[in-house]
C-alpha cells in the first residue's frame, strides 16, 4: 500500500535503530500519548530494540480507557429509555462502566448499534423518525470535527430525532497536568499525529518552551515512530526542547483550521473528567447553545448512582505512566482481555492489551 | 480510535469522495478539507471524514531526510 508499505522497510528501519543506540547516551523517558502509537510500538516490537537508556512509556492517549465510568453509565442509562438507539464507535462497547456496558446491554435487548462514521448514525435517524437516536462521541481532535460536521447537518436537516452524548476530550490539557503531577517523570513526548493534523503543533510549543520537553509530532509506521525517537532523543541529547514534525505527509504546523473552525462553532470547551486524571479544566466539549436541541444531556434525565470501579485495578495510574500493568495485581491473573476489570484491558488500544498480548512473549 | 489511514481517491462528487485502499472501497465526506480532491489524490481518513490531503513531497521527504543525516553522522 502506497504511503504504508515504504514506511515498514526493515532495512531503513534496521540503520534508524543503529543510529538510535549510536546517538542515545542519557537516560529518557519518553512517552507516546497516542493509543494508535502504544499499539504500533508493540506489534512492531519497537520497545525490544532500543538501547537500555531509552524508556517508552504510554499515556493517557486512548479515548476509550480516559472515559470516565460516569459518561459509561450515562451511556448505559440512555439505552434503558423506552424508544432509543444509542449509536457509537465500536471501541466503546465492551468498556464497563459502574455495573454495566453497552455491550450487556445490547445483550439484554437494548438498541445499541456501532457506527464507523457520525453520518452513519443520522441515516439511523432519518429512518427511525418515530425513535430517537443517540450518537456516544467520544474521541479526541481527530474525532470531534467529524461528529462537529454531523451534528451540524443534523441541525440543517432539521432532524429533531438525533441527539449528541458528547464525551469528547482535549489532548493538550491533559499534557499539562502530566507535566504537573508529581509522580511522573517524562523527559519528551511522542506526539499524536492524527490528532496533530487538526491541532497543529501550537499547543505543544508551551510544552516545548515552558516546560522543557521536546515534542515530535510521529506517524503511525515503524519507521515513522523509530525516526521520531531519533529525533527526541537528538534534542534530549543536545539539550534542546523543540516542537518537530517527523510525519510531514500527514501533519502541517497550521494544523486543520477548517475542522477547527467547525469544532468552535458547535462545541464550547468546558472541563471534563477523566479516567486516572480525574477533572481537567478545558479539556471537554459540550455543544454550543445553538445546537442544545440535539444535546443529549438536556434531553434526557441521565441522573445516574454514584460511580463504582474495582478497588484492586490501577488503570487510573497506568493511564498517567506513574505504573505499569505488571506493577497491577489484577494484571493477567484475574484481569484478562476476556474478562476485563478495567478499560486499559478492554480497550485494542488499552495499554494493558498491548502488555497482555505482547509483553514477555 | 485515532487511527486514520491514506486511501486513493477514485472518484469525486460534490462534497462525498469515493477511496479506495487494496480491496476496500469507502465513501469518505470532504467537508473537513479545503480545496479541491482529484482522482489519483491520497487522503487521510478518519471515522468517515477525510482530514488531510497527504503532500507527496513532505512523503518523499521523509524517507530520504533521514538516511541524509544517517550517511553524514555515519561518514562524519
Amino acid at each position: 500500500m502506497k504511503y504504508q508499505d515504504e514506511y515498514r522497510d526493515p532495512e531503513l528501519a534496521g540503520r534508524i535503530i543503529r543510529a538510535i543506540g549510536e546517538r542515545s547516551r542519557t537516560a529518557a523517558r519518553l512517552m507516546e500519548i497516542c493509543g494508535t502509537h502504544t499499539m504500533a510500538i508493540f506489534r512492531a516490537g519497537i520497545r525490544s530494540v532500543l538501547p537500555e537508556t531509552i524508556t517508552l512509556i504510554s499515556g493517557p492517549g486512548c479515548p476509550v480507557c480516559v472515559t470516565a465510568a460516569e459518561d459509561i453509565d450515562r451511556a448505559v442509562a440512555l439505552c434503558r429509555q423506552p424508544g432509543v438507539i444509542v449509536a457509537t464507535f465500536g471501541d466503546l462497547m465492551r468498556v464497563p462502566g459502574s455495573e454495566s456496558s453497552l455491550n450487556r446491554e445490547k445483550a439484554r435487548g437494548a438498541d445499541v448499534r456501532v457506527v464507523y462514521a457520525g453520518f452513519d448514525a443520522l441515516e439511523i435517524a432519518r429512518q427511525n423518525p418515530q425513535r430517537r437516536v443517540v450518537m456516544v462521541g467520544i474521541g479526541f481532535e481527530t474525532t470531534a470535527p467529524t461528529i462537529a460536521a454531523t451534528v451540524r447537518q443534523a441541525n440543517r436537516e432539521g432532524l429533531q430525532n438525533f441527539f449528541l452524548l458528547s464525551a469528547h476530550k482535549l489532548l493538550p490539557p491533559a499534557m499539562e497536568v502530566l507535566l504537573a503531577a508529581e509522580d511522573v517523570h517524562i523527559d519528551g513526548f511522542l506526539c499524536p499525529g492524527h490528532v496533530t493534523t487538526i491541532i497543529g503543533i501550537e499547543p505543544y510549543r508551551k510544552v516545548a518552551q515552558q516546560y522543557g520537553k521536546p515534542c515530535v509530532v510521529s506517524g503511525f509506521e515503524p519507521v515513522d515512530i523509530l525516526q521520531s525517537i531519533y529525533m527526541l532523543i537528538s534534542q534530549v541529547e543536545s539539550g534542546e526542547s523543540e516542537v518537530e514534525i517527523q510525519y510531514s505527509r500527514a501533519v502541517n504546523s497550521e494544523g486543520n483550521e477548517r475542522a477547527r473552525k467547525l469544532m468552535a462553532e458547535v462545541f464550547d470547551t468546558v472541563d471534563a473528567s477523566w479516567r486516572g486524571l480525574g477533572s481537567i479544566p478545558g479539556s471537554g466539549l459540550r455543544l454550543k447553545r445553538d445546537f442544545r436541541e440535539h444535546d443529549a444531556e438536556l434531553h434526557f434525565d441521565l441522573e445516574v448512582p454514584t460511580v463504582r470501579q474495582h478497588p484492586g485495578c490501577r488503570c487510573g495510574e497506568v493511564l498517567r505512566g506513574s505504573c505499569t500493568p505488571v506493577d497491577c495485581p489484577l494484571f493477567r491473573s484475574s484481569c484478562t482481555p476476556s474478562n476485563p476489570y478495567g478499560p486499559c484491558m478492554v480497550s485494542s488500544e488499552g495499554t494493558c492489551a498491548a502488555y497482555y498480548q505482547y509483553h514477555g512473549v | 480510535m485515532c487511527l486514520a489511514i491514506p486511501m486513493e481517491v477514485v472518484e469525486v462528487e460534490q462534497n462525498m469522495a469515493t477511496v479506495e485502499m487494496g480491496d476496500v472501497r469507502r465513501q469518505v465526506c470532504l467537508d473537513l478539507l479545503d480545496g479541491t480532491v482529484e482522482v489519483g489524490d491520497y487522503l487521510i481518513i478518519h471515522a468517515g471524514y477525510a482530514i488531510h490531503l497527504v503532500d507527496p513531497e513532505e512523503a518523499r521527504k521523509t524517507l530520504s531526510y533521514f538516511k541524509e543525516i544517517f550517511d553524514y553522522e555515519v561518514s562524519g
